[in-house]
């Protein structure tokens, strides 16, 4: 297996400078990515990024205007869809309507003129691995919208491609089945090990699946990351903006003095940062300041902390585990703070005047 | 006056303007079916007894009998000629873009402007140069002209229903272009096709105007013959032979919406 790997490369799937406009729009602009052999890879963007271009110029839907696609190693470009040996779950599914769930997912092997008696085992593995064994003889329309996702799945993997494309093929079950479908989709990885490329505009769905994510935003890529460094080190603002809730403070001057560091805002507000690393390049200059909502909490009377801001509550949003609360913080705008349980909507109700505790150790600071 | 009586009103108007639109429809045929059960020798409305007289005379009567195989004949080449060309023709109009396809959507649809006496007389000079006057190819030809556009649309709808990404689907599992065709797009096409057929059958089976110039006498489809007929005879034998046309269509599209859902199939629903 290793020396078959070694053999193959350890990239399932690289682009290289790869562009495509349509007319005068341009869709994907030098994209340079390379995907590695096994790993779940999510192209993440608002709609409009190019995420779901790049897909299928992958599956060969589509045409680069420019630039070369390799899977395996070798070009692709000019190798019609049929010929790629690529999985592709569609975000309807796309199920055959007159084909029943045999027939549907028996149709790829079938193209690749397998014996019969080999497809229906392989068409056995295939529906018991998504969980759909002995609904062989149904038709897709009798099925739920959770089991057609499942047919879509199994007549995706069992091809064996040589790459899984997903095009947000959850974005239309509902919420609990699209968090149930999450955790089998990673299941399935663990089973097939197949690489795979995800496609959602979904963070969540991001951050939970995959080994690495391809933050995309007009056609360009903004960050490739794993989900954790991701979320606590975003490369730009659009980056830090689009991962996870995020309070983006006015600009404000960087100043180092020493050990720590001065962020002014305006002519009295201050914040103030103990552990300033890795910040010598600001120095002096015009940065911009994130601050997660887990980032702020509700300033004790008697506990001096740095720094502290005077606001006023304005809503309280409670989720359960935790209550997100608005508040208007002056100078600051509004802010966001995530509240571990449901006591603060009685402890700062609407309308109270509150002290806020800006921790910015693990704030984020960006130039741009 | 009180909602519920409104309401009420309102409910009565409607169905009455749908029963007076449903009258008036049906009205001709009616007539055309009262008459055929009459007794008498004359064309009389409403009819004075009740008689199945004239449907033994309508089923037996030669003149109909040559002139209903005749149009089994034409119809059955000009539909399935028309399903050919015009299946094939919706393909290249959906899935190609090229020069002149507007143009040629334009030639399709000009049956529905030109006259079908236009059409018929065009073919009856046609023939005549060619040599072709007394033959059945001449009434085919005529027919597929005229038959062709309804043909073209029904494909041309049930194509833009086809999800796009069910061939994707099929391209992206291993499927060669012929291949898609073959197991995707021409399975589900069968309903759209057929009901095209279907429509182009019942039309050409039916078609009187083009027909009288086309045909000769050896020729001469069902409408041309029951022309010739009334105006020798004013029996009630056109009405009865009228009816059974009537009952044989209705019965085939009722089939026809039961079995392939053809109301689905002749209008776009959108995706």
């Amino acid at each position: 297996m290793a020396t078959e790997h070694q053999a193959r490369g350890a990239n399932a799937v690289e682009l290289v400078r790869v562009s495509k406009s349509f007319g005068p729009v341009l869709a994907v602009h030098e994209l340079e990515l390379a995907i590695r052999r096994g790993e779940v890879l999510t192209l993440l963007g608002p709609s409009g990024c190019g995420k779901t271009t790049v897909l299928n110029m992958i599956a060969g839907f589509e045409t680069p205007s420019s630039g070369e696609i390799r899977i395996d190693g070798k070009p692709v470009t000019a190798v019609p869809p049929h010929l790629r040996d690529t999985g592709m779950v569609f975000q309807s599914y796309a199920l055959f309507p007159h084909m029943n769930v045999f027939e549907n997912v028996a149709f790829g092997l079938e193209m690749r003129r397998l014996a019969k008696g080999e497809i229906a085992a392989e068409v056995g593995r295939a529906l018991e691995m998504v969980k759909l064994a002995g609904l062989e003889g149904r038709r897709v329309r009798q099925l739920s919208g959770g089991q057609q996702q499942r047919v879509a799945l199994a007549r995706a993997i069992v091809i064996r491609p040589k790459v899984l494309l997903l095009d947000e093929p959850l974005s239309a079950l509902d919420k609990n089945l699209r968090a149930e479908m999450q955790i089998e989709l990673k299941e399935l990885h663990g089973k097939t090990g197949l690489t795979t490329v995800f496609v959602t505009h979904d963070q969540g769905e991001a951050l939970s699946l995959s080994d690495r994510i391809v933050v995309m935003d007009r056609g360009q890529i903004q960050q490739v990351s794993a989900p954790i460094e991701l979320y606590r080190h975003p490369a730009n603002s659009f980056v830090a903006s689009f991962i996870g809730e995020i309070n983006r403070l006015p600009p404000a001057r960087c100043v180092l003095e020493g050990s720590s560091a001065r962020f002014e805002l305006g002519p009295s507000l201050r914040l103030e940062m103990h552990k300033a690393r890795g910040l010598a390049a600001y120095h002096g200059r015009m940065v911009n300041l994130f601050v997660r909502p887990e980032h702020l909490t509700i300033a004790d009377a008697h506990d001096p902390v740095q720094n502290r801001i005077k606001v006023r509550v304005l809503t309280h949003v409670y989720q359960g585990t935790h209550t997100l609360v608005r508040v208007d913080a002056g100078a600051l705008g509004t802010l966001q703070l995530r509240v571990p349980g449901g006591e603060v909507i009685e402890q700062a109700p609407l309308g109270a005047e509150i002290e806020v505790a800006l921790n910015l150790d693990s704030a984020i600071i960006l130039a741009d | 006056m009180s909602p519920a009586l409104a309401a009420k009103l309102r409910a009565g108007l409607f169905w009455s303007a749908v029963a007076a639109i449903l009258v008036y429809m049906t009205i001709p045929a009616l007539v055309v079916l009262m008459t055929s059960f009459s007794p008498s020798e004359l064309l009389e409305f409403p009819p004075a007894g009740l008689s199945l007289r004239w449907y033994a005379r309508a089923l037996t009567y030669p003149d109909f009998r040559d002139a209903f195989a005749n149009g089994l004949i034409v119809t059955g080449f000009a539909s399935g000629v028309a399903l050919a060309v015009g299946a094939a023709f919706a393909y290249l109009v959906d899935r190609y873009s090229f020069a002149g396809r507007g143009v040629l959507e334009a030639i399709l649809s000009s049956p529905l402007i030109v006259p079908h006496f236009t059409t018929g007389f065009g073919f009856l000079l046609l023939g005549a140069r060619l040599g072709l006057s007394r033959s059945y190819g001449i009434v085919i030809a005529a027919h597929v002209v005229l038959v062709l556009p309804f043909v073209v649309r029904s494909v041309y709808v049930s194509l833009r229903n086809i999800d796009p990404r069910l061939e994707r689907a099929a391209a992206n599992l291993g499927a060669s272009p012929a291949r898609v065709l073959a197991r995707v797009t021409l399975p589900l096409l069968v309903p759209g096709m057929a009901a095209g057929w279907l429509v182009a059958a019942v039309l050409s089976l039916t078609e009187f105007t083009a027909s009288l110039y086309v045909t000769a006498e050896r020729t001469q489809t069902l409408p041309v013959a029951m022309y010739g007929y009334i105006r020798e005879y004013s029996d009630p034998t056109i009405a009865a032979i009228s009816a059974l046309l009537i009952i044989a269509t209705t019965l085939l599209m009722f089939a026809a919406n039961q079995y392939l859902g053809l109301s689905r199939v002749l209008s776009i629903d959108g995706h």
